[in-house]
């Protein structure tokens, strides 16, 4: 009973049980996860018999690959993801900066309708959109699975706020340097909006590796099917396919943007909560 | 600035705006627009040819059996998965948000599921959940419990994905509470120790009530995942069986795709989103008093 006083603290009763429970937790949360990753690298009379010493395998990986262009759908994903960022940023940083810094007629209206976007996400309206896409000739191409996205209101909405804080000073020092507009957005605005489209570029990057049912709809061949219906498809049980392949599989179309977030997870969880607090 | 540059205020303001309002209106206000329109259509055939014929779509929606079955499991698959995640994801948050060991590793583990694909993550349930074979059933058979095909019968196919869906969803909610609970005045953990408050009544009296505008703002997010969540299904369940797992979108998809009837699937694309803007009149009168009474 000589402990000093913050000993006893630590060995409070209520903070050893809170941390046993985090710990519970956590690995009940992660094991389905590790259990993919056991399957995945170890034959699958295994996938059901642990066993320390069973040994690794890469056998199916190869097997995953070679029945279905895992390859071509993750450069399919990647081109998606790609081209639907870069016009985002553009697209959404042109609106943005109407709405911050140009007080034109209707711009209240306009704001509230580009708000709608927000609740009604273009998945939502897949019958006439589909329909809309194939008047334009788009259906089955990865522009037409990224073109409805392509005009972001929350990203519109996030840059909007971000310029509207940049202090009015700045944009007049430049234009009496002689910036015209575009100067201005581009010398001034963009360089101090950095965060917001780091934070933006991942929740866009995170959302569109994973949409699914929009690119079900438009894709059909190999050549734009993105990895997320690759998936689906290989997955799907009437394929018969073995459990540990499938796991391989599921994987490899997880692990690019998986790595990617351990590597950055700070700035990965920081912009999903910029995102949420609109 | 000058007479002429105030007219240029307006021009350059709707110039900077068109590539994004062409795209908007064409695929956010047209469509919705279109959808209610279309709606009131009948379902053209090369013989017949599509006509007006007002309510009658939503006349026959009323009596479509499985129009209401879809609704109530998106009912049940809301009630089933919002609270439970809710309430786990406070629990994370309180958790890991003091200084514990591995406290970085903990909070990655709750959040991983969240960075993964729906699709990605049905593929790994499946075989948890398949009969005899799977993860559940093997470690059912261990306690010597019979085992059971969680998909293929319809009342255990909807908790089933209600518990998967908790998990992919809990860590997400979690980041909201984390930040929320940073924000907190310390002043106010002191001043409870010092009156001697118990830390379960600290929390449902001055913790809790503090976190409600987000939790109202989760709250709101979880119920539009609800309806906009539907990637599982094509993975797990195919709706199925008998429709016991089907949820709205799902049959607007198989309605607009399988079975080609694209008026009808506008017709339930309406009520969707009828309820979508329900959600956001909520959202805007809720959420927005809340935020402002603190």
């Amino acid at each position: 009973m000589n402990l000093p006083a913050h000993a006893t603290r630590n060995l409070d009763l209520a903070d050893l049980l809170q941390t046993l429970a985090a710990w519970v937790l956590a690995i009940l949360w992660i094991s389905p996860l590790l259990y993919a990753f056991w399957a995945a690298f170890h034959s699958s009379e295994y996938a059901i018999h642990f066993n320390v010493f069973a040994p690794l395998t890469l056998e199916n990986f190869r097997e995953a690959l070679s029945r279905a262009p895992f390859l071509r759908y993750g450069l399919n994903t990647f081109m998606l993801v790609t081209m639907l960022l870069a016009s985002q940023l553009v697209i959404c940083t042109l609106a943005a900066y109407a709405f911050a810094r140009y007080r034109f007629a209707g711009s209240n209206v306009a704001f509230a309708l580009v708000l709608v976007q927000l609740m009604v996400a273009p998945e939502i309206l897949i019958v006439e959109n589909y329909g809309t896409l194939a008047s334009l000739g788009l259906v089955d191409t990865i522009t037409g699975i990224g073109l409805p996205y392509m005009a972001s209101a929350f990203g519109i909405f996030l840059l909007r706020q971000t310029f509207k804080s940049t202090p009015r000073e700045l944009e007049e020092a430049a234009r009496l340097e002689g910036c015209g507009m575009f100067g201005v957005l581009w010398r001034v605005y963009v360089p101090l909006a950095r965060p917001t489209y780091l934070a933006y570029g991942l929740v866009s990057i995170s959302h569109h590796w994973n949409n699914f049912l929009w690119p079900l709809v438009v894709s059909n061949s190999v050549e734009t099917r993105p990895l997320t219906v690759g998936l689906g498809i290989f997955g799907a049980p009437e394929s018969g396919v073995d459990w540990s392949i499938i796991s391989s599989a599921t994987l490899l179309s997880v692990a690019p943007l998986l790595i990617a977030f351990l590597l950055f997870q700070r700035q990965f969880i920081q912009s999903f909560m910029h995102s949420g607090i609109k | 600035m000058g007479p002429t540059s105030n007219i240029m205020r307006h021009v350059y303001g709707w110039l900077l705006l068109t590539p994004a309002a062409i795209l908007l209106i064409g695929f956010t206000h047209y469509p919705t627009v279109a959808t209610v329109y279309e709606s009131l259509f009948s379902k053209g055939s090369a013989i017949r040819p599509s006509r007006f014929i007002g309510a009658g779509n939503y006349e026959s929606m009323m009596e479509d059996p499985i129009f209401w079955k879809v609704l109530s499991n998106n009912l049940w698959f809301a009630i089933g998965t919002i609270p439970t995640s809710v309430a786990l994801a406070i629990g994370m948050a309180l958790l890991v948000n003091r200084a514990l060991p591995g406290r970085s590793l903990l909070r990655l583990a709750y959040f991983t599921p969240t960075i993964l694909p729906m699709i990605a993550v049905a593929n790994i349930w499946l075989f948890f959940y398949s009969p005899d074979i799977g993860l559940i059933d093997r470690l059912l058979g261990l306690f010597g419990l019979p085992g059971h095909n969680w998909l293929g019968d319809p009342d255990t196919v909807l908790p089933a994905i209600i518990v998967m869906t908790i998990w992919k969803e809990a860590g997400f909610f979690m980041i909201f509470y984390l930040a929320a609970l940073q924000h907190l005045p310390p002043e106010l953990k002191e001043a409870a120790r010092l009156e001697g408050a118990s830390r379960w009544y600290y929390f449902r009296r001055v913790v809790f009530p503090l976190l409600m505008p987000t939790t109202l703002f989760v709250l709101i997010n979880a119920v539009l995942n609800s309806f906009k969540l539907v990637d599982h299904l094509f993975v797990l369940t195919k709706g199925g069986p008998d429709n016991a797992s089907n949820l709205l979108l799902y049959y607007i998809y198989e309605t607009a795709f399988s079975y080609f009837d694209t008026n009808y699937a506008a017709t339930l694309t309406a009520v969707l989103l009828a309820i979508l803007a329900v959600l956001a009149l909520a959202q805007f009168f809720l959420l927005d008093k809340r935020i402002h009474y603190r």
